[in-house]
C-alpha cells in the first residue's frame, strides 16, 4: 500500500504528546563537548535552527535506489519506507497480519499501541530524547505478539529526499514474549544535505529475540544523530549490527539496558569514513539484573581525513552479579591525516563478574602486508583482503545476509578509490 | 636451468650487520640446506631475499634468473618466481585461503580457476584436513598446520624457487615428513629450485639436499655434499666455531639461562 494522502499525520494523543516534550523542552540548548559524551564529538558545529522540518516527503513513490534495495531483500515479511520522515509505504505479509504482527505508521496500529511509544526511551539520555518526542513527524511500530517467529525480515527504510530539512524519524520495535523477529533500519538520501535525528527503541520481552541491523548510507552532506535505546527482558537476547558508512557527521548513542535475569544484548558495528567524515560511536552496555551478558564489537576503519570516535561504558550495578562483559573496539588508520579516538571504560559496583575491554587503533598490520605480498599479491590488493577481512567478523554475522553484498560494494569502492599514492 | 645467484649479500638490521658477505647459487631442481645455528643470520638471508621491511641490503646482489631482486618490491619477486615458506606463518584474520590464492594467480596473469581443485588435491597429498581450508589464512591452526598449510600454498603457486625458513621448526614427524616429500616431490614436478634454512639436520632425511652450506655468524663458512649435514649430525656446529668465539648458541635471547652449558 502507498499511501497517497500522506502527512500531517496526526491524532489527538499524538499532538497532546509533541506539545507536551515541546514544553517540557522549552528552547533547546544544545550539549557542548566539555560533557564527556560529547568529547571529541562536532556538536558544537550544529545549529538547529539552519533545518526546517518538511510539512510533506518531496516524493511519494519508492525512490530508485529504494526499490533497488528491496529487490535485493526479496521477500518481507513487511516493509515500510519514509520519506523525509513520513510513512509513504508501508505493506505486511497477509500471513503475518492474520498473526497479529504490525508494521507501520503509529497511527495506524491498533488502539493502545500509543502506549509502546517512549516506553523504552522515557525521557530520553539528552536533549535529542525530547526533541524527537515534540517534532517526529510520523513514528513507526514495528510489533511482533508473544511467541510469533518471523521467518523473514521487517524492513524499514528511511530515505531523505528534500535538500535542507530536518527530519526526526522514531521507530519503535516491540517484541511479546518468547517473539522473534529480524528487523533491518535501512537510512539512505538522496545527494542532499540535511539533518537527521532519529530515535529507536528496541523492546524485548521475556524471552523475546531480536536480530537488529541498521545500515546508515546518507549522503556525504547530511548530519546525522542518532540514539538507540534497547530494554532487554528476562532470557531474551538482542542482536544489534550497525553499519556506518554516510554522513558528515554521523554519530549514534547506543543504550542497552539489561533488565531481567539471564538477558543478552550483543552489540556490533563496522564504520568506515574516508573525505572529511566524522563517525561517532558512544555506548553504554547496562546490567541492572544477574546472569546477564554482553558482548560488543565496534570495528573501524578511517581514511583520507576522517575521524571516528568509539567511546564505551559498561555499566554493571549492584544486583548484577554473574555478570558477562565484553568490550572491543578496534580501529585502522589507512592515511597518515585520518585520526580515532577508542575509550572504553568499566564501572562495576559489584564482585562476580566477568569483565574486559579492550581498544586498538593503527594501520594496516605490516606482517600481514607482507605475508600476502610475498605470494605475489600487490600491497593494494592485500590491503583490500586484509581490511574487508577485518570488517568480515561482524558482517558475517549481518542479521540480512542479503545487503551485505551492497554494504561490501561500497567499502570495495573506497578501498578501491583509495588505492595507490596518498 | 633458472638459477637464484646470490653474490656477496651484505644486510643489516636495526643498524647492525647481519650478513657479511653470502655467496651461493640454487639451480632449478636442486636443494641446497643452510644450516647453521641460532644467530647465525638464516632468518635473515629468508627475509632478505623476499623483501620484509626493516632489513637493509648493504652490498652484493641476488637474482633469479637475471632479475636484480633486492630492487622490487616483495610481490615484484614473488612474481619473478620466489615463494617464502616462513617460519611463523601469519594470521590474517577473515581472509579466505581460496581469495589469497585466486588473488596470487590471476596477478601474474595466470589461471585461477584451477584454485580449489589444486587445494583440494594438495592439501590431501600434503594430509592437511581439507575442512580447515575453509579457515581464514593461518587462523586457528595449529603450528603443524600453518607449516602444511606453506607447502600446500606453495605446491599450488607452483614457484620457481622456494626459500623454506625453518619449515622444520615445531614439526612433528608426521608433518616433517609429509612437508618435506611434497617439496621433494615439486623438484621433479615443477623443477623447483629449494634453498632449506635449517638449524637442525632431520628436515634433510626426507628432503635430500645436493649442497649443504654452513652459515656461521652472517658468513658461509663451509659448503659441500651431504656429507657435511653428517658430519654436523655428530660434532654439531663446534668444528666452524672458531675459538675466539663463544658459541652463539648462548646468544639466543630465549635459551634458558639455567640450562646445563654441559649437556
Amino acid at each position: 500500500m502507498t499511501l497517497s494522502d500522506v502527512p500531517p499525520a496526526s491524532t489527538a494523543w499524538l499532538d497532546d504528546r509533541r506539545r507536551a516534550a515541546a514544553q517540557r523542552l522549552g528552547e533547546p540548548s544544545l550539549p557542548t563537548t566539555d560533557e564527556e559524551v560529547w568529547r571529541y564529538s562536532r556538536i558544537d558545529e550544529l545549529q538547529l535552527t539552519d533545518w526546517s522540518a518538511p510539512s510533506a516527503p518531496a516524493r511519494t513513490d519508492l525512490p530508485p535506489a529504494v526499490a533497488e534495495l528491496l529487490s535485493t531483500i526479496g521477500e518481507r515479511a513487511a516493509t515500510v519506507v519514509l520519506c523525509d520522515g513520513f510513512v509513504v509505504h508501508a505493506e505486511i505479509s497477509p500471513h503475518w497480519a492474520d498473526r497479529g504482527v504490525f508494521a507501520g505508521r503509529i497511527l495506524d496500529a491498533p488502539a493502545g499501541a500509543e502506549a509502546a511509544l517512549g516506553a523504552v526511551a522515557g525521557e530520553g539520555v539528552d536533549v535529542f530524547g525530547p526533541l524527537n518526542d515534540a517534532r517526529t513527524a510520523d513514528p513507526v511500530l514495528v510489533h511482533v505478539p508473544a511467541g510469533v517467529v518471523l521467518d523473514r525480515p521487517v524492513v524499514v527504510v528511511d530515505w531523505i529526499e528534500r535538500e535542507g530539512v530536518a527530519v526526526h524519524p522514531r521507530l519503535v520495535v516491540h517484541l511479546g514474549r518468547d517473539a522473534e523477529a529480524t528487523v533491518l533500519e535501512w537510512q539512505g538520501s538522496a545527494a542532499v544535505a540535511a539533518l537527521s535525528l532519529p530515535l529507536v527503541e528496541l523492546e524485548l520481552e521475556a524471552a523475546a529475540r531480536l536480530h537488529h541491523g541498521s545500515v546508515q548510507m546518507r549522503s556525504d552532506a547530511v548530519w546525522q544523530i542518532a540514539t538507540q535505546l534497547s530494554r532487554v527482558a528476562t532470557d531474551a537476547t538482542l542482536d544489534s549490527t550497525q553499519v556506518a558508512l554516510g554522513a558528515d557527521y554521523g554519530r549514534t548513542r547506543t543504550d542497552c539496558r539489561l533488565v531481567g535475569r539471564g538477558a543478552t544484548g550483543d552489540l556490533r558495528a563496522v564504520y568506515f569514513g574516508a573525505g572529511t567524515q566524522t563517525l561517532d560511536f558512544r555506548t553504554f552496555q547496562q546490567h541492572a539484573a544477574p546472569d546477564t551478558t554482553s558482548n560488543l564489537m565496534f570495528k573501524g576503519v578511517v581514511d583520507d581525513h576522517s575521524r571516528s570516535v568509539y567511546t564505551g561504558l559498561i555499566k554493571v550495578e549492584k544486583d548484577a552479579r554473574g555478570t558477562n562483559a565484553f568490550q572491543t573496539n578496534r580501529n585502522i588508520k589507512l592515511s597518515d591525516h585520518a585520526w580515532a579516538e577508542s575509550v572504553p571504560n568499566l564501572e562495576i559496583e559489584t564482585n562476580d563478574v566477568r569483565c574486559s575491554h579492550a581498544s586498538t587503533v593503527g594501520p594496516i598490520d605490516e606482517d600481514q602486508r607482507f605475508y600476502l605480498e610475498s605470494r605475489g599479491v600487490r600491497p593494494e590488493v592485500a590491503d583490500r583482503l586484509i581490511v574487508a577481512g577485518f570488517f568480515d567478523e561482524v558482517l558475517e554475522s549481518f542479521p540480512v545476509p542479503e545487503v551485505v553484498a551492497t554494504v561490501d560494494a561500497v567499502i570495495q569502492q573506497r578501498l578501491d578509490r583509495g588505492a595507490g599514492p596518498r | 636451468m633458472a638459477e637464484l645467484r646470490i653474490e656477496g649479500l651484505r644486510a643489516e638490521v636495526a643498524g647492525r650487520e647481519i650478513l657479511h658477505g653470502i655467496d651461493l647459487v640454487v639451480g632449478s631442481g636442486e636443494v641446497h640446506a643452510v644450516m647453521g645455528p641460532n644467530g647465525s643470520g638464516k632468518s635473515t638471508l629468508s627475509h632478505m631475499l623476499m623483501g620484509k621491511p626493516g632489513y637493509v641490503v648493504t652490498g652484493g646482489s641476488a637474482t633469479l634468473d637475471g632479475i636484480d631482486l633486492l630492487t622490487l618490491p616483495t610481490w615484484q619477486r614473488a612474481h619473478a618466481g620466489l615463494f617464502l615458506a616462513m617460519q611463523y606463518p601469519v594470521e590474517v584474520p577473515g581472509v579466505a585461503l581460496d581469495d589469497l590464492l585466486v588473488e596470487a594467480l590471476s596477478a601474474t596473469g595466470r589461471d585461477a580457476s584451477i584454485v580449489h581443485a589444486a587445494l583440494g588435491t594438495e592439501a590431501e597429498r600434503i594430509g592437511l584436513a581439507t575442512r580447515l581450508l575453509d579457515r581464514p589464512v593461518n587462523v586457528d591452526l595449529s603450528g603443524g598446520e600453518k607449516k602444511r598449510n606453506e607447502t600446500m600454498q606453495l605446491a599450488v603457486l607452483r614457484p620457481r624457487f622456494a626459500v623454506l625458513d625453518e619449515l622444520d621448526s615445531g614439526l612433528d614427524i608426521d608433518a616433517l615428513r609429509a612437508c618435506a616429500r611434497r617439496i621433494e616431490a615439486a623438484t621433479t614436478e615443477f623443477d623447483l629450485g629449494v634453498l632449506a634454512i635449517t638449524h637442525y639436520t632431520r628436515l634433510l632425511e626426507e628432503l635430500k639436499p645436493d649442497v649443504v652450506h654452513i652459515l656461521v655468524k652472517g658468513r658461509i663458512v663451509a659448503t659441500g655434499g651431504p656429507e657435511i649435514a653428517d658430519t654436523l649430525e655428530d660434532t654439531g656446529y663446534a668444528a666452524w666455531l672458531t675459538d675466539d668465539e663463544p658459541a652463539p648458541v648462548a646468544a639466543d635471547p630465549l635459551a634458558d639461562p639455567f640450562a646445563d652449558p654441559f649437556a
